[in-house]
């Protein structure tokens, strides 16, 4: 237990400066993000993500949203386990054609008002992948896309900016 | 031991059996061995080469086109990649696609039961004998006389509009008074890749559990056809996400064994480098999900702390958080300065002092001992019978890696030390993987103070027609394949990448018998298969 304190004290919390990004930035689109979200959704942000065919590097970097670096919660958007608690479906991925029915249940069983987010360029627009028996490319074909979120994949920071995006532009 | 000492053996074997082999060559598919075979004599070599103990690496079906073959008929070319002491072996065969009948390889190597059943709805082979033929990759897409490997079958397909739920596959089922099912996906609870889990379990614990993956199926092999070798390598590292590196450097070296390009040695290096930055960003990330999935917070905060950083060094040195597209057919893109080097053995550093209180805590945790040891034990047995490689292999005490057994540049330089385990419970994994981060740790050092100097990239040299080549490196998950065959004008024909998830996939179905239900995610965690790895 010592241990860990211990070592939980030494780093302490992260979510501050970091090296790489431009923290400002980051800082800035988070209250931005906070205050539309307050001002239009009650105060918290419920994200459904689905995978309709990515190869598992959008979900990495939507993993590391989560981490102490971003800690995407301490905005008010959080990721829910089912689509019926969602306000936004993240939907990574060309559509398989697998998929395509699961998607189209998703969709139905998300309650509106809804958001449909196509995260990574897979999802915006078909990217390496495309077209092609087993896929129908773009996620917009199947449901309504309100906002795209280009990168393969988006880095978090992109996403960030990307779901501030949804709700400062309504 | 000399290399190959066991192949005249085999083939005294096969001789015993009167089978007839139609020719071998150390050209066609080197430095493998590629041995022809009579397509009646397939299950024949799969049952000797079992019974020698060889480790079945992986099947695959190629549908040449009348004007690829000599007499103009159109057949189906199988292979199948043979390992043994560090040595490969390609069994071939061709059978009419008029009768595309051979016998199954599943009865000796249940590993590549998932291998043949994809073989088989993407090629149509019917694998004779073999004890599972319901569908696998194929759901509802496309109907279950149509082939989308074939030359005829058009890339876009036939054109139906929706494709319905793939409601009636067969599952086995088990019937008892208290044995209840549990359906789970393919869109999951958490954030991670689709795939159905059915459960069968009375009380708490797992009776069986069977796996319906392929749900993200998005024709990989297809969209490969007529690709350039920079486009195949561009595709091939989006197979799987968090394996780019590993999918992208087997598809290069399969690529540069097809057309004889010579890699420069820097570029080797760097390949190694990034490989291995792949490795302990992954397994950083894993450990902590495995701590967290049994409620241990404080280490998947700290592990994800740390992989957050060696990933925004990804991106500040070479461009991509997740080290997409820096591998290209003869080199890599990307050269290191003298800045950018020290700043890696910086960081080199500060990893190895930042791990070292984590791990610490880690290793020697009374509350996550009660969880992970005896959690999902996968005996050493059923590891080897399936094929496993990578740490899921190694925590059940298969020492398989590439990096040590059969070495290519600049592994043939390195000490690289094979981290085993015998327990084969999660526990054992997490061991295996933290063993693993700091062997890597240890050998990014190594690889910087003797990186060659030179270019880094070698144009490939033009193809023949018909060319192939097959690449395998260790990547993080485990031994990644590719097959590469070209056609004509240096177009590729011809893509096949087994992931090493095709042999992790079924391990997770034993090991997780008699387990209970709630720890079916730190299982499944454990052995991260890829989902999309898998279904192409």
């Amino acid at each position: 237990m010592l241990r860990i304190l211990r070592q939980a004290l030494r780093i302490g919390v992260v979510t501050e400066p970091s090296p790489v990004h431009d923290d400002a930035e980051l800082t800035r689109l988070g209250v931005e993000l906070r205050r539309q979200i307050d001002a239009r959704l009650g105060g918290s942000l419920a994200i459904r993500h689905v995978d309709v065919g990515s190869c598992n590097a959008c979900e990495l970097e939507i993993h590391a949203l989560a981490n102490p670096y971003h800690d995407l919660e301490r905005f008010g958007l959080h990721f829910v386990a089912s689509p019926r608690h969602a306000d936004v479906l993240l939907v990574t991925g060309v559509v398989s054609r697998h998929m395509e029915t699961a998607l189209r249940r998703t969709w139905r069983a998300t309650p509106a008002p809804k958001y449909v987010i196509a995260a990574g360029t897979c999802a915006c627009d078909g990217g390496e992948l495309g077209d092609s028996y087993a896929g129908h490319g773009p996620v917009e074909r199947l449901i309504p896309v309100d906002l795209k979120i280009p990168g393969c994949p988006p880095a978090p920071i992109d996403l960030i900016k990307g779901l501030l995006g949804a709700f400062a532009a309504r | 031991m000399s290399r190959f000492d066991w192949l005249s053996e085999l083939l005294v074997r096969l001789e015993e059996e009167h089978a007839i082999t139609r020719g071998g060559d150390w050209q066609g598919l080197a430095p493998a061995y590629r041995l022809q075979l009579d397509a009646a004599d397939w299950g024949t070599a799969g049952r000797l080469a079992a019974a020698m103990g060889l480790r079945h690496a992986g099947l695959w079906a190629d549908p040449l086109a009348p004007s690829e073959t000599p007499d103009g008929v159109s057949v189906i070319r199988v292979q199948a990649c043979l390992c043994h002491e560090g040595d490969d072996l390609v069994l071939e065969t061709e059978i009419p696609v008029a009768h595309p009948v051979i016998a199954s390889h599943t009865p000796f190597y249940p590993g590549v039961d998932r291998l043949e059943r994809h073989a088989h709805d993407l090629t149509g082979v019917i694998f004779n004998q073999h004890p599972d033929p319901r569908r696998w990759t194929r759901h509802r897409a496309w109907a279950d006389d149509q082939y989308p490997l074939r030359p005829e079958f058009p890339r876009a397909g036939l054109g139906e509009r929706r494709t319905p739920a793939d409601a009636d596959y067969p599952f086995v089922r088990i019937q008892g008074s208290g044995v209840y099912e549990i359906p789970v996906g393919p869109v999951h609870a958490g954030i991670i890749e689709p795939g159905h889990f059915r459960f069968q379990a009375a009380g708490e614990e797992v009776l069986r559990l069977e796996e319906r993956l392929g749900y993200v199926h998005r024709g990989i092999e297809k969209l490969a056809v007529g690709r350039d070798p920079a486009g195949l390598v561009r595709l091939a590292g989006r197979v799987s996400g968090d394996s780019t590196v590993a999918h992208a450097w087997a598809a290069c070296q399969a690529l540069e064994r097809a057309t004889g390009g010579v890699l420069p040695a820097r570029a080797a290096s760097l390949r190694a480098l990034l490989a291995e930055r792949e490795r302990i960003a992954n397994h950083l990330g894993d450990i902590g999900a495995i701590c967290n999935d049994v409620g241990f917070a404080f280490a998947h905060v700290q592990c994800a702390r740390l992989r957050e950083h060696w990933l925004r060094r990804n991106a500040a040195l070479f461009g991509h958080r997740l080290l997409m597209d820096l591998l290209i057919p003869g080199g890599v893109v990307r050269d290191l300065s003298e800045s950018e080097f020290r700043q890696l053995r910086q960081d080199h550093a500060e990893l190895k002092r930042a791990v070292a209180p984590v791990f610490a805590v880690i290793e020697d945790h009374p509350p996550l001992d009660d969880r992970l040891i005896g959690t999902g034990i996968l005996s050493r047995a059923d590891a080897q019978a399936l094929g496993c490689t990578g740490f899921v292999g190694k925590a059940s005490g298969l020492g398989l890696d590439r990096r040590h057994d059969c070495p290519v540049p600049p592994y043939d330089q390195l000490r690289v030390e094979v981290a085993t385990e015998t327990a084969g419970d999660v526990a054992a994994r997490v061991r295996v993987r933290i063993r693993e981060v700091r062997a890597s740790l240890w050998m990014l050092d190594r690889l910087l103070d003797a990186l060659p100097a030179g270019e880094i990239q070698t144009p490939l040299p033009t193809p023949a027609p018909g060319a192939m080549g097959l690449g395998l490196v260790d990547g993080w998950r485990g031994e990644t394949l590719c097959f590469v065959r070209f056609g004509a004008q240096g177009r590729i024909a011809r893509y096949f990448p087994r992931d090493p998830s095709w042999f992790t996939w079924p391990a997770l179905e034993r090991l997780i018998i008699g387990n209970i239900v709630p720890d079916f995610p730190v299982c499944n965690k454990s052995v991260n298969a890829s989902y999309a790895g898998a279904d192409l």
